[in-house]
């Protein structure tokens, strides 16, 4: 703990059902529940927030300043103390954190949501890449997905049968997630691009994530066992993917180290890898191996759901919510951003021990 | 617990122009940071973190800018932030990253503003059309010009304090290398002669579109101890945020704005605003925000801003300087306006302003506002270490 000023954990975490499309939906319809839901869960209201961080794109609402209207769902009256990144909810979520670290809030209220399905979200990402020599030529995400798959099974640091089984076992787990997309046994499928199938590919789909986290005692009289954010922090890497070994991820290391991930062993990894064959170099990354010993992705991980912008946050309130359980006692959680892996965060969520 | 002060002690701008077709953007940001760094006589690899703020990315065409600009911003193997408050995004963009220096999470921190207008249309990127939504009417002039109106009815102010404020404004501007609009010309005649775009608001009152960055080296005490030049010390900071449209909602003076104000002076130990402070850089994107905001941020009372204005008070030589830079209204790439109102209350407690410093200016505040007047963003700087 005397890493940081303050103790902060996750003391609430709730989410949408994540669905492939929700046309009858505003984005603020589609948050707006999920709010009051992990509100309820501590008895907190709005007003008694000292920090709100929401993350989301304006691309994927396919409008400028599309976080506005969300903010009106919050009830920011009388006004709040309040930013947004344009970014996966996880590095709200950071954001928030630090902001507790100053003292200057004791709770913060951090959410995030895309909705994927008004557009063709394999299109729209093609416009986060570099805008004069990448992004003309419109390479798609399962397309870059796929050269990095490609380069892991060059390396010999994987196969097919290997990715296939990640996406079965990944499926599989989400059958015990009610909120997950795709449950249950999810046919191999055809290729998407090779050597990626159907299944090693995460379905599109539209959902919200929200947190709450809390410092100190406050964190211990609103929730029975707090999942305590002992690290975090985030990296990124190049961009042009002829500067990146595809095969390793060193971002995701870095920010792995600073977070104390490898000062003692965990039992659960929440990794968002959209693709199987990401899950491989995050192992890699984080030490986790390829054995039992560490639960990988039981919620189903974003093979199962994976809402662009609130899938990081998903990990992290994933594995809060597992040490809320009592399912976990000390856990990583993990948010990408970018063409394979370029930008990664991690963090360390501990419950006390009994 | 005590947070870490915060020091400024690097600034670096563009020279703001209507279109830098010599840059790229990442040319374009990397010319501010290596500016700031220069300043701060500091390298890349004194940064420990890199905090990016802009408007809207359909500005640009370009989703998510930073992943593509971590490398011209030297962030590669270093923890990136994009933030994005609408038109405050400047401003919050400053406030993230110092609070990563307060809380001690980070010692040294580059934080950067941008936009690079040319690459595509504001105005239209504002007027999306939404379903059931109120569309920014053509930009953001349709939208505040009913609020300029008001204010006018509300307060009797009489119609020639709009233009008071931009023929100020430009003049400053000539005395600021990095403005975008040098108007050697301009005459308060020529501002109240220039065509009417939103009633009441004229062509001379309004914000020009612009290319350029800001960028601000940020870190704590033992990085103060080693900067070359005076740093500016954050005395107070704040962000507040209301809902856009809503029944009793002030667009005139909006409560966030006054909320923040008072945040602000509460953390700097600032009583009376209109006496303690020295300069101020305000987000006037249209001349009579500047009226709206000096009794939104406690510098007059209701009704009573368009006096300041009339009798001179915020001109460079007056007792209360406002825009010394120019503002908003001779430079505005959106998503940077706000990080230069920062940066630019910084200069004047460093005593870096040049040639429109305001003489002996120990405290200063800078200003960012966004959104339909519902995101505000400030803070308070110095030129003393904060006492607490």
């Amino acid at each position: 703990m005397a890493r940081y000023a303050r103790e902060v954990a996750v003391v609430a975490f709730a989410q949408s059902d994540h669905l492939r499309r929700t046309d009858e939906l505003s984005e603020v319809e589609m948050v707006m529940p999920v709010l009051h839901q992990v509100l309820a869960a501590t008895g907190l209201k709005a007003g008694e927030i000292g920090f709100t961080c929401s993350g989301s794109s304006d691309y994927l609402a396919g409008r400028a300043f599309s976080f506005t209207m969300t903010l009106d769902g919050v009830g920011a009256w009388p006004p709040i103390s309040e930013s947004h990144v344009e970014m996966d909810g996880a590095w709200a979520l950071y954001e928030a954190w630090v902001k507790i670290q100053t003292g200057e809030a004791d709770t913060a209220l951090v959410y995030a949501y895309g909705k994927s399905s008004p557009g063709s979200v394999r299109d729209v990402l093609t416009r986060q890449l570099d805008p004069y020599y990448l992004a003309p030529l419109w390479p798609d995400s399962v397309a870059l997905a796929a050269l990095q798959a490609q380069a892991l099974i060059d390396a010999g640091e994987t196969d097919e049968r290997a990715l296939a089984a990640i996406g079965a076992r990944s499926r599989a787990a989400a059958e015990a997630n009610p909120h997950a997309q795709l449950r249950g046994a999810v046919p191999q499928g055809d290729y998407q691009v090779r050597p990626l199938r159907t299944w090693d590919c995460p379905p599109i789909g539209d959902g919200v994530a929200a947190v709450i986290l809390a410092a100190g005692d406050l964190a211990r009289q609103l929730c029975e066992r707090p999942a305590w954010i002992t690290g975090i922090d985030h990296r990124i890497e190049a961009h042009g993917l002829g500067l990146r070994d595809l095969t390793d991820s060193p971002s995701t290391r870095i920010a792995a180290e600073h977070a104390g991930v490898f000062e003692a062993p965990v039992d659960t990894a929440e990794l968002h890898a959209p693709f199987s064959s990401q899950e491989v170099v995050l192992r890699k990354a984080l030490g986790l191996g390829d054995g039992d010993g560490v639960a990988v992705n039981p919620s189903g991980g974003a093979l199962a759901a994976n809402p662009v912008m609130a899938a990081g946050l998903i990990r992290i309130g994933e594995a809060a919510a597992r040490i809320h359980r009592g399912e976990s006692d000390r856990a990583v959680a993990h948010a990408t951003s970018g063409p394979c892996l370029q930008q990664n965060l991690v963090a360390v969520l501990e419950g006390d021990r009994a | 617990m005590s947070k870490e002060p915060v020091a400024v002690v690097g600034i670096g701008q563009t020279k703001h122009v209507a279109a830098r077709h010599d840059v790229s953007i990442a040319g374009l940001v990397r010319e501010a940071a290596v500016r700031a760094l220069a300043d701060a006589e500091l390298t890349w690899a004194d940064i420990d973190a890199v905090v990016i703020g802009k408007a809207p990315d359909f500005f640009e065409g370009v989703m998510m800018p930073e992943l593509y600009l971590a490398d011209a911003l030297g962030a590669v193997g270093k923890p990136m932030l994009r933030v994005h408050t609408a038109g405050s995004v400047g401003g919050s963009t400053a406030l993230v990253a110092s609070n990563l220096v307060a809380a001690r999470v980070h010692r040294t921190v580059l934080t950067l503003a941008f936009e690079k207008q040319s690459e595509s249309n504001a105005m239209w990127g504002l007027s999306l059309p939404v379903p059931f939504q109120q569309p920014l009417l053509a930009g953001a002039g349709g939208f505040f010009a009913p609020h300029v109106r008001a204010y006018m009815r509300r307060t009797g102010a009489p119609d020639t304090v709009g233009s008071l404020v931009a023929y100020k404004d430009r003049r400053n501007a000539l005395k600021n290398p990095y403005a975008h609009l040098h108007e050697h010309d301009i005459t308060l005649e020529k501002v109240q002669a220039s065509p009417m775009l939103w009633d009441p608001i004229r062509y001379s009152e309004t914000c020009p579109s612009s290319d350029g960055a800001c960028a601000m080296i940020l870190t704590d005490r033992v990085g103060a101890a080693r900067s070359p030049k005076p740093p500016a010390w954050v005395h107070g900071g704040a962000m507040r945020s209301e809902p856009t449209l809503f029944a009793g909602k002030d667009f005139v003076s909006p409560q966030a704005g006054k909320d923040c104000a008072a945040d602000v002076y509460r953390q700097a130990g600032i009583n009376d605003p209109r006496r303690e402070i020295d300069a101020v850089e305000m987000y006037v994107p249209f001349s009579w925000y500047e009226p709206m905001w000096l009794e939104n941020l406690g510098f007059a009372a209701e009704g009573e801003g368009w006096k300041l204005t009339e009798a001179g008070v915020t001109e460079l030589d007056g007792d209360l300087p406002v825009n010394p830079s120019g503002g908003v209204l001779s430079t505005n790439p959106i998503g940077a306006s706000g990080m230069i109102r920062f940066a630019e209350a910084a200069l004047q407690v460093r005593g870096q302003a040049g040639e429109h410093q305001v003489p002996g200016a120990c405290r200063a505040l800078g200003h960012a506002y966004g959104g339909g007047a519902q995101f505000f963003a400030m803070w308070l700087v110095g030129a003393e270490v904060p006492a607490s």
